[in-house]
């Protein structure tokens, strides 16, 4: 069972990050790694914030995860689920759970991402079960 | 042994408003100013180091000093959200040990609720960098804290029940001080049956809206020493911030896991020792977690602690937010933790309302949480002493 879906605002886009937000238009997750020490991190950085080094890289994700935990706001005039998503690419990113019956979400749920666009011309990676 | 003691807190003034259309916000900071040197039996005259937050007008400190008429030798601005305050104490009393300062005011006032800004404030100093990845998902202060409860539950079998009894606790305290905004003594109930903001928050698991603030002066010892007997003594403090860790996120846990180890270090005291116990409450969930990573009890084990009345003074084994807490007294421009250094510090006085103060009370703890514990937050714990301790 699907909710109606509130509009999503643009998303604060810099030269570190545009990146991630030009893969999003194209329908791709874009993780950041570092070539340094082989790690993910998230949010995308140019500087690999578990050893420091700038040699980072960007590749893209499966889209796959599990809802590590969510909540669902509900005062206010569209409802919403905000969620952090555990990607199956070890990281945990804040997101939103869309095409899905409130009532029926669970902790440990697998989602995978859509995207949608936003009030301006940018797209949004959220996430719908599995 | 516990090391020598540093400084003590002298004067405290929580302002009696709850809804401040007639104030400005740098009044409120020179009638709060005024309270808490009142009560330490100074002047104004007598203070040369000044803390205070970000929020406070101005640049930094500098124009609340020239509103207030302050002279000054040192001055912090230490911001970390709603547990800056008891920062404010830790650094103050590292200023005044080392002779940067011997009597420091610190202030907190805001009026979010005359204004009507019920959402988290403007930032003024430059977008975030994690603000594109987490803003167009409509973070919220409730939906980020209800994402820590909602974790907590699934992982150790945390119940609404038991979150509601931190409230009960709360309101039984509450229906004793005449400025507290929710008087009312609520039930278990009540609290799960209002209705769900953010599940699985209800609206009795949020703290108020409120206007005002506090104010804190701490002196020397030697300064201490000449003005009586009401001191409390600065025993120990710890900070610490806590963050998403580059996407590794844990949220069943707070900064206090080391905030709270560093302040009972440098008290050489332990959580048993404690006769009292102030705990930033901005919602239930920050009592229960916070109780866990201070070792109040085990992990996981939070939810048993605060049930059946365990926090109610006089009947639990932990008396805690004796002046009813953010949850139904006051929670001033969104920040809690001065409040709750202002109640340790009446109770180590016996200066608490005689329904709630607890006999006896020797050793008291404040705790902060500043910042969201779903996201990033700065974590302050402070241990305080009576003057005899």
């Amino acid at each position: 069972m699907s909710q109606p879906e509130r509009s999503y605002m643009e998303p604060a886009i810099n030269m570190e990050t545009e990146a991630y937000w030009e893969g999003a238009k194209a329908g791709k997750l874009l993780l950041k790694k570092c070539n340094a020490c082989g790690k993910t991190h998230f949010y995308p950085r140019a500087i690999c914030p578990h050893c420091q080094s700038g040699d980072t890289t960007w590749y893209e994700a499966s889209g796959k995860g599990k809802i590590y935990t969510y909540s669902v706001m509900r005062r206010t005039e569209i409802p919403y689920a905000i969620a952090y998503i555990t990607l199956d690419e070890g990281v945990t990113m804040m997101s939103n759970l869309v095409e899905c019956d409130f009532d029926a979400l669970a902790v440990g749920q697998a989602v995978e991402v859509v995207f949608r666009d936003t009030e301006g011309d940018q797209a949004l990676p959220v996430f719908r079960p599995a | 042994m516990a090391r020598p003691t540093k400084a003590y807190i002298a004067g405290v003034y929580e302002h009696p408003t709850r809804k401040a259309v007639d104030k400005t916000i740098p009044q409120l900071h020179a009638e709060l100013a005024a309270g808490a040197l009142k009560d330490a039996g100074l002047t104004k005259d007598d203070v040369d180091g000044f803390f205070c937050d970000s929020t406070a007008p101005g640049l930094g400190g500098i124009s609340m000093a020239e509103y207030i008429g302050l002279d000054l030798k040192y001055t912090d601005c230490s911001e970390t959200g709603g547990s800056s305050y008891i920062v404010h104490v830790g650094h103050a009393a590292d200023a005044i040990a080392a002779g940067k300062c011997s009597v420091a005011l610190i202030t907190l006032a805001g009026r979010p609720r005359a204004e009507g800004l019920t959402k988290l404030g403007p930032r003024t100093h430059g977008e975030p960098p994690e603000a594109g990845f987490e803003l167009p998902y409509a973070p919220a202060v409730t939906n980020m804290y209800a994402m820590a409860a909602m974790r907590h539950m699934h992982e150790y079998g945390t119940t609404s029940e038991q979150l509601a009894w931190v409230k009960v606790a709360a309101s039984h305290h509450a229906q004793h001080n005449e400025h507290a905004m929710l008087r009312d003594v609520v039930t278990v109930d009540d609290v799960v049956n209002s209705p769900v903001i953010a599940d699985p928050l209800h609206r009795l698991d949020c703290c108020v809206i409120s206007d005002g603030g506090g104010a804190l002066i701490m002196v020397s010892p030697e300064i201490a020493k000449s003005l009586g007997d009401r001191s409390v003594k600065v025993l120990g403090q710890g900070e610490a911030i806590k963050h998403l860790n580059a996407g590794n996120v844990d949220l069943t846990y707070t900064g206090g896991v080391v905030s709270g180890p560093i302040a009972f270090e440098e008290a050489n005291l332990t959580p048993a020792d404690m006769d009292y116990a102030s705990i930033y409450d901005s919602f239930t969930i920050t009592v229960l977690i916070t109780l866990e990573d201070l070792g109040f009890c085990a992990r996981g084990e939070g939810g048993k602690f605060v049930s059946d009345g365990n926090l109610i003074s006089g009947t639990g084994k932990l008396p805690f937010n004796t002046d009813g807490g953010g949850l139904c007294n006051n929670h001033p421009s969104n920040r809690g933790s001065m409040t709750k250094v202002i109640e340790a510090v009446r109770q180590l006085r016996g200066e608490a309302h005689p329904a709630v103060q607890v006999p006896d009370c020797t050793l008291a703890l404040a705790h902060g949480t500043g910042g969201l514990i779903g996201s990033r937050m700065g974590s302050a714990t402070v241990i305080l002493g009576r003057n005899d301790a």
